[in-house]
């Protein structure tokens, strides 16, 4: 048995870490676009600022795209509720009011997480330090993740967990690619070029694919092999089949605990089926940016759904 | 009169708890001194700092009120134990136990016939009156026969074998957590000193409330009682204890908007729907437990819970109503009530407490502003008060405004000698104030006084207000066994 409120504090709580864990990842790999000087810097946090949801926060507050401001806002501004130290606070919080769904270690990796990345990320950031700090994060949050399959039960409030982290990370890759789809494109006249290169690398390494990218295919990319092994690959990690499968395995975990279906596991599934029968040249076909723009709807209206069905809210 | 008085004030010389007046190390500290001159303080120190880094880690903090930015802080914690002997101790639990019995006694007679007020030894002002007295309670009959579940009776030492009361905190007393977290901190960081000395555990404290919940469960409860901790919210400043109670009892912790009445019962909101609860540890004033029968603009608690209750469809523990007990005006009546309850003459004494609702005391207490500690009616947390001896002119000035305008919110009490215990100062170990909270379970067929408790220190030099709220610290407090 467990509180609707319980849940909806675990399933925000590790969609707001695999967030912050995400956000820093891509800030890392706009930091290296910037530093290759074959784009503009400024295009390059336009179209980061874009994929993290926080261009128009940005802006309110900031004239020009410029490395050192758009690392600072995407990773300590309190301004900003997508940088990564905000959204490890808010996780933290939502740890704090789920603390008897926690074991000691879950608790303890994600207060202690918290405090330094604080400490961390309490005065700017120097250029020189950012590397360490990327890593700090992913550090940070690997430990929560670590603890959570150490010594948590693998109950419902293990499902919760997993589904938050899934719902969020589908959202994220998609974003990614949304952001990039063009350089994926077939048709686009760069093709080959050295600029194309650096543009399919940014995006596998915003997706942390870029090694098990280039172990599968030998160094050798192509773009459409690039958006296949990031929409319907099923080994990686980070697909969006790999998601939705995923998100389909907890659904049904919770069906059979509690011996009930909901409408969000029909949705659930559909999305799996979809993504099962199709294949990377009819996603082209009908268009990349239009499959994507759909996927993070119906993705978001999954999250809905669930949020409904196992009453996060009154 | 004169005698106690004159011991009581802040001029005498505080009892040191762990060295006589000539240097010699007490019996009960015996153990630990000895312990302690083989121990180099820069290490102590060290583990200090440890002590720190672990209570920060595991999230042992507390909300300030107001403070925004560092809003959660650590109590400081003093590594140096408050040692009470088993024969100290015996008396302290015969004395609790008899003022417990004699709270749940007096709360029953006060909501049904009030025999002590037709026997003229307490005046019926003091109830009419009285904010908290809950006229929705009259009448009826708490599960089990248990007003106050968890009582946590403060104690204040000013000599060798005088213990006084000071409150009796029978509405929602807070602190247990640290109680434990304490022992477990020395346990961790001094596991030696354990096995040299007998200490009695604490850590069973959670199953004993949770016996104590259970048993008390409503008419409504058929099978094992399903119990919740009802807590205001991650905001509140207890709640990290919420938390850890709910964890260390298995219990649900629940907030107001989890909960509503469903099928005459109260019940929560789960994942797969809405489930009774049969006993809720609430830890939310009366005032904001039922918006339809107390504050309607709270958003604590739940619409409708005092007729399921008064209908026998949950327990609250503790009752509504039983601050009527614990306010300070009633606490100077303690004496009468235990003798009236128990027909005996109380274990424990009372500090002497004059009323300033009453013409002689008012004038007594307005000639001795200097002298005395002044507080409110229904204060707690060490704020609004005035202590005579540490106050400036124009604060003694500022509070006789307030004083003369609204005499009957106020009692005042001689500055107490509190007692002293040893903390680790930078220049060794330096005498600080300090007091005691143990805690007591009610249930229906016995009391159970854990054998410790919460001893809150006056982390600076002189100081006499021990409150966390004040900058105040604990301290692990042993009380050793019988051997």
């Amino acid at each position: 048995m467990m509180l609707g409120r319980t849940a909806c504090g675990l399933y925000w709580m590790f969609r707001q870490l695999e967030r912050s864990e995400n956000t820093a990842r891509l800030v890392e790999a706009g930091f290296r676009m910037a530093l290759t000087r074959s784009v503009s810097a400024s295009s390059e946090w336009d179209s980061v600022m874009t994929t993290a949801g926080c261009r128009d926060a940005y802006l309110d507050s900031h004239a020009r795209f410029e490395t050192d401001t758009a690392i600072d806002f995407l990773m300590r501004s309190k301004d900003n509720p997508a940088s990564v130290l905000t959204l490890f606070a808010n996780a933290r919080q939502n740890a704090r009011q789920v603390r008897t769904a926690l074991t000691r270690e879950v608790w303890e990796a994600v207060n202690e997480g918290w405090m330094t990345l604080r400490d961390a990320l309490a005065r700017p950031v120097r250029i020189a330090e950012l590397p360490g700090l990327i890593s700090t994060v992913r550090q940070q949050s690997a430990l929560v993740r670590g603890m959570l399959y150490g010594t948590m039960l693998q109950d419902d409030i293990f499902n919760y967990a997993r589904l938050g982290t899934f719902i969020e990370r589908a959202d994220n890759t998609a974003r990614i690619l949304d952001v990039k789809y063009y350089v994926l494109l077939p048709a686009t006249s760069y093709v080959g070029s050295s600029l194309d290169n650096v543009q399919w690398e940014t995006v596998l390494r915003s997706a942390s694919a870029d090694r098990s990218y280039h172990w599968l295919h030998g160094g050798d990319s192509k773009p459409s092999e690039i958006a296949d092994f990031l929409i319907l690959d099923r080994r990686m990690p980070r697909s969006l089949y790999y998601c939705c499968c995923e998100v389909v395995d907890n659904l049904a975990a919770l069906a059979r605990l509690y011996d009930v279906r909901k409408p969000s596991h029909d949705m659930a599934e559909e999305a799996q089926a979809r993504l099962n029968r199709t294949t990377i040249d009819e996603i082209f076909e009908a268009g990349l940016h239009e499959f994507i723009a759909d996927f993070l709807v119906r993705n978001n209206a999954l999250g809905s759904q669930i949020e409904t069905d196992y009453r996060f809210y009154e | 009169m004169c005698m106690r008085q004159a011991k009581l004030l802040g001029a005498c010389v505080a009892f040191n708890e762990m060295k006589d007046d000539t240097g010699a190390v007490r019996e009960p500290y015996e153990g630990y001194a000895q312990w302690f001159d083989g121990y180099a303080s820069a290490d102590l120190r060290r583990k200090a700092r440890e002590a720190e880094t672990f209570f920060r880690r595991t999230g042992i903090t507390f909300n300030v009120y107001g403070a925004s930015e560092a809003d959660e802080r650590l109590i400081p914690f003093d590594l140096v134990p408050r040692i009470i002997s088993a024969r100290e101790w015996a008396r302290l639990e015969r004395g609790i136990e008899q003022r417990v019995r004699a709270i749940n006694a007096f709360l029953h007679d006060l909501y049904h016939k009030q025999e002590i007020i037709r026997a003229g030894r307490i005046p019926l002002s003091l109830i009419e009156n009285n904010d908290a007295f809950l006229p929705q309670m009259i009448g009826v009959e708490p599960p089990g026969g248990v007003y106050t579940h968890v009582v946590g009776t403060d104690l204040v030492r000013t000599g060798e074998n005088e213990f006084f009361v000071l409150e009796d905190n029978a509405r929602t007393p807070s602190g247990v957590s640290y109680m434990i977290e304490n022992r477990e901190t020395m346990l961790r960081m001094f596991p030696e000193l354990f096995s040299r000395i007998p200490v009695h555990p604490v850590g069973d404290y959670p199953t004993n409330l949770r016996r104590a919940l259970t048993r008390s469960a409503p008419a409504a409860c058929h099978g094992r009682p399903t119990v919740a901790v009802l807590t205001p919210g991650v905001h509140n400043s207890a709640y990290f204890e919420h938390a850890f109670l709910a964890d260390q009892m298995g219990a649900e912790l629940v907030e107001g908007h989890d909960l509503r009445v469903v099928d005459g019962r109260v019940a929560m909101r789960t994942t797969q729907g809405f489930t009774p609860i049969d006993v809720i540890y609430r830890r939310v004033d009366d005032d904001f437990l039922d918006p339809l029968n107390f504050r309607p603009d709270s958003m604590l608690g739940v619409p409708g819970i005092m007729d399921i209750y008064r209908a026998g469809g949950i327990t609250i523990a503790n009752a509504p109503g039983t601050g009527v007990a614990d306010d300070k005006a009633v606490y100077s009546y303690m004496p009468e009530i235990v003798e009236f309850y128990t027909g005996k003459p109380p274990i424990l004494q009372n500090v002497p407490t004059w009323r300033c609702s009453e013409p002689d005391g008012l004038a007594y207490v307005l000639d001795h502003l200097g002298e005395l500690v002044v507080k409110e009616v229904h204060g707690s947390g060490g704020y609004g008060m005035l202590v005579g001896p540490a106050a400036s002119k124009a604060e003694i000035a500022a509070f006789r405004k307030k004083l003369t305008a609204r005499p009957a919110n106020y009692i005042a009490q001689p500055t107490l000698a509190l007692s002293t215990v040893p903390v680790l100062a930078r220049s060794g170990l330096a005498p600080r104030h300090v007091d005691l909270r143990p805690f007591v379970l009610v249930s229906p067929d016995r009391i159970d006084i854990t054998p410790g408790g919460l001893t809150r220190v006056a982390m600076k030099k002189g100081s006499l207000v021990v409150n966390s709220s004040q900058g105040g610290g604990t301290k692990d407090t042993w009380i050793l066994e019988d051997r």
